[in-house]
């Protein structure tokens, strides 16, 4: 016990009070995290340590043969699979790119002094309050191409607008276009918020400097709004991983199968009732998304470390 | 001593862990029988379709009036793969309806009917049942279900007026279809009706082939479900090349690939599309959204290569099932109610309650003088024993995946033969999935 409480001191020789606690001086008895423990168990580790086990069977819920990695090996020769997975990244990247610059440029302008603003903060967050479901039938309305509001108002100024969701060349861009729409309020908020919180003091040494409103952007504002970049990047990249709601909502992965996105693959295996196909989909997504986001995840918080 | 200590909160976590799981597998509840003073209660598990509903509800009430004693609860499930695994489920845990609906063929056999239906071989009315139905709702020759509801076609919807005005005769070869395609976008009439914004009637122009991939080899369901014959062989490819064909004469709609299946009929009804390649059923819709231009619309099946074989693909009707959980009083009860439905009365009670699509399945059961064009068309090819079962009536082996690879040759993205073999891959994974014999 007591040399646990050495080693400490001997690394931080400034620090005169005792080590953390150790374990057995914890304030609450153990029957004190009981229920919380249950219901993590229960509910977080038997479904995360049966979807793996069941993504090894052939599942129809009711009885499950064991079936070793065919799961993974016919989700692999799933010829949607490839196309799922370039349009998943192409989305992910799309709508996170598209988030970034038009929810900075939404925050600069909701930040600066104009009329109406805490009205036209609210205006842009709206979509966000809006359900996805509901958001994507209505814009599947709105894109028709003859009977669709958005190329009639096209052909009032000339253009003949593209067909939008049914066009394989434009479904996911559509899609994508429409996320952005949604979900860059919830950018934008972010992005006052850490524009908000930069010490005036700075802006006013650039003033006395003379320094121009791009160099006021690009030398204050970016630099020092990071923190905020990094969560709208985060976020919207999961966000944009897994997307699936307003894909299905929209096109269904179509026409045919060229908006279908990885998540949408594996709800047509569910669909189908391939359940020990889709649950192996399911833990292939799983590694995807960490994958891909635990490292920027780590590479962010390293530059912050070094600021 | 320590190490104890530090187990002793998990060993209490997983044993606690345990008793909720253990709760939980034995928390269903029991119905309880439904015996109700003198007379006996049945309940009766249907579909919420419209035509379900109304047919279960008029079967219901005719057959109380006939015997006052029973009485018939009509109940609703969902439809599509949520029904399904209802009727699963509660299947398999004995708390069944005492009589219920569901599909006949594939869905059927997925069942399991030897461990959980009552069989009804030697019931008096089985006798009377259609010979092309029996197979569907049987296994190993033993019959398990009663038909319900109309059978109904898949082939081709046509305008009559269009025809009349140009002067065409109804297609019995494919060649001759094509022919007549050409002198209707000639007159400015879009020849072929497509709705891609509905994907699942992209499929007819492959399913409803099936009557010709039958004329030209008699066993194929049974090969194709031992794996042996293929979609991208010769004959079933032809159905994707008949829809390939289409797209590149250029004759479908300009805008089939946002028009959905309301749409469609529609625009068939109003003489602006020629043909629907479509399921019969669709007449019902039209009955409804379109009532004046209902005797307007004539049904063909899909032509194919040699006029001698020509025909139609038939969809069956479902079956009325009794479950294993249904004794005594009950049972006595539930077999008089499926022979009232396997009766021509039970016939004439659902036309009543809902327009046939097509002929009942139950020998002596007469389509009324006044059914809609369509359908007296497809009466025509049934009495002249020119159908076939949809290949879903005849192999549990159908793939998901064919309605969006449907779209992607139709809308000229895949070709046929690229798209039959997507096809075959999916129906492959099928199968592995069912633990068929032949495709691992």
């Amino acid at each position: 016990m007591s040399t646990e409480v050495k080693a400490p001191e001997a690394v931080r020789p400034s620090v005169t009070t005792p080590a953390p606690p150790a374990r057995k001086k914890s304030p609450y008895p153990y029957w004190f995290y009981l229920p919380a423990a249950v219901i993590f168990f229960v509910f977080f580790v038997v479904p995360t340590f049966s979807s793996f086990f069941f993504s090894l069977t052939r599942w129809d819920l009711t009885s499950w043969e064991f079936i070793g990695l065919d799961n993974y090996v016919a989700f692999f020769q799933e010829s949607a699979l490839i196309t799922g997975l370039k349009n998943t990244l192409i989305y992910a990247v799309v709508t996170c790119g598209l988030k970034v610059v038009l929810g900075m440029a939404l925050a600069l302008l909701l930040t600066s002094p104009i009329i109406g603003r805490g009205f036209l903060r609210s205006v842009v967050f709206f979509p966000v309050l809006v359900s996805t479901i509901g958001v994507g039938l209505t814009f599947q309305v709105l894109m028709d191409p003859s009977a669709g509001l958005i190329n009639k108002s096209l052909a009032l100024i000339g253009i003949n607008g593209p067909a939008w969701l049914v066009d394989p060349k434009t479904a996911l861009l559509s899609v994508a276009l429409v996320d952005v729409w949604k979900g860059v309020g919830l950018a934008t908020v972010i992005f006052i918020a850490g524009i908000v919180s930069i010490p005036r003091e700075y802006f006013e040494a650039a003033a006395t400097d003379g320094a121009t409103a791009f160099q006021r952007f690009w030398r204050i504002i970016l630099p020092l709004s990071k923190p905020a970049t990094t969560t709208v990047i985060i976020l919207a990249l999961i966000g944009g991983l897994r997307s699936f709601d307003l894909i299905w909502a929209m096109t269904r992965g179509g026409p045919g199968f060229t908006s279908d996105v990885i998540a949408s693959v594996i709800y047509k295996q569910y669909q189908a009732g391939f359940y020990g196909l889709s649950t192996a989909g399911n833990v292939v997504l799983f590694l995807l998304v960490t994958a891909i986001v635990f490292p920027l995840f780590q590479f962010f918080a390293r530059q912050g470390v070094d600021q | 001593m320590r190490f104890a200590k530090r187990w002793r909160p998990v060993s209490v976590i997983a044993a606690i862990a345990v008793c909720i799981l253990a709760l939980g597998a034995c928390s269903a509840g029991s119905l309880g029988s439904n015996d109700e003073g003198g007379g006996t209660t049945l309940t009766f598990l249907v579909d919420n379709g419209e035509g379900s509903v109304k047919i279960g509800q008029g079967l219901a009430e005719a057959f109380h009036a006939k015997n006052p004693d029973i009485t018939v609860q009509v109940q609703q499930r969902p439809g599509g793969s949520e029904g399904d695994n209802i009727v699963k489920t509660r299947l398999s845990t004995g708390e069944m309806t005492d009589v219920f609906l569901y599909n006949s063929g594939s869905l059927f056999q997925a069942l399991k009917p030897q461990q959980n239906l009552t069989p009804l071989t030697g019931e008096a009315w089985a006798g009377q049942v259609e010979d092309i139905f029996k197979p569907t709702a049987s296994v190993d020759n033993e019959l398990y279900g009663a038909p319900i509801t109309s059978s109904f076609g898949g082939g081709i919807l046509y305008n009559k007026k269009v025809y009349e005005k140009l002067g065409l005769q109804v297609p019995t070869t494919w060649a001759e279809f094509m022919a007549n395609n050409a002198k209707i976008k000639a007159a400015g009439i879009d020849p072929v009706i497509q709705s891609y914004q509905d994907t699942w009637t992209s499929q007819l122009l492959v399913l409803a082939d099936y009557h010709n991939i039958a004329a030209a080899d008699p066993g194929w369901a049974e090969k194709y479900t031992a794996g042996q014959v293929k979609y991208a062989q010769e004959p079933a490819v032809k159905g994707f090349q008949r829809l390939e064909e289409v797209h590149k004469a250029g004759y479908e709609n300009k805008d089939y690939r946002s028009m959905k299946f309301d749409a469609g009929i529609k625009y068939l009804g109003a003489g602006k599309g020629a043909h629907y390649p479509m399921l019969g059923v669709a007449v019902g819709n039209l009955a409804t959204s379109d009532p004046e231009h209902i005797n307007d619309i004539g049904f063909f099946g899909q032509p194919g290569d040699d006029a001698a074989q020509n025909g139609t693909t038939l969809w069956l009707p479902a079956g009325l099932y009794i479950p294993k959980s249904t004794e005594g009083a009950q049972l006595d009860a539930a077999k008089k109610f499926v022979a009232f439905v396997a009766s021509p009365e039970g016939c004439d009670t659902q036309t009543k309650a809902y327009p046939p699509a097509g002929p009942y399945m139950i020998k002596g059961c007469e389509l009324p003088a006044d059914v809609p064009a369509a359908v007296k068309d497809l009466e025509a090819y049934v009495k002249a024993g020119k159908v076939t079962p949809a290949l879903e009536y005849l192999s549990p082996v159908k793939g998901p995946a064919l309605e969006q690879i449907t779209v992607e040759v139709g809308s000229g993205l895949r070709s046929a033969q690229d798209g039959a073999a997507l096809y075959d891959k999916d129906v492959k994974k099928q199968a592995q999935q069912l633990g068929l014999k032949g495709w691992s």
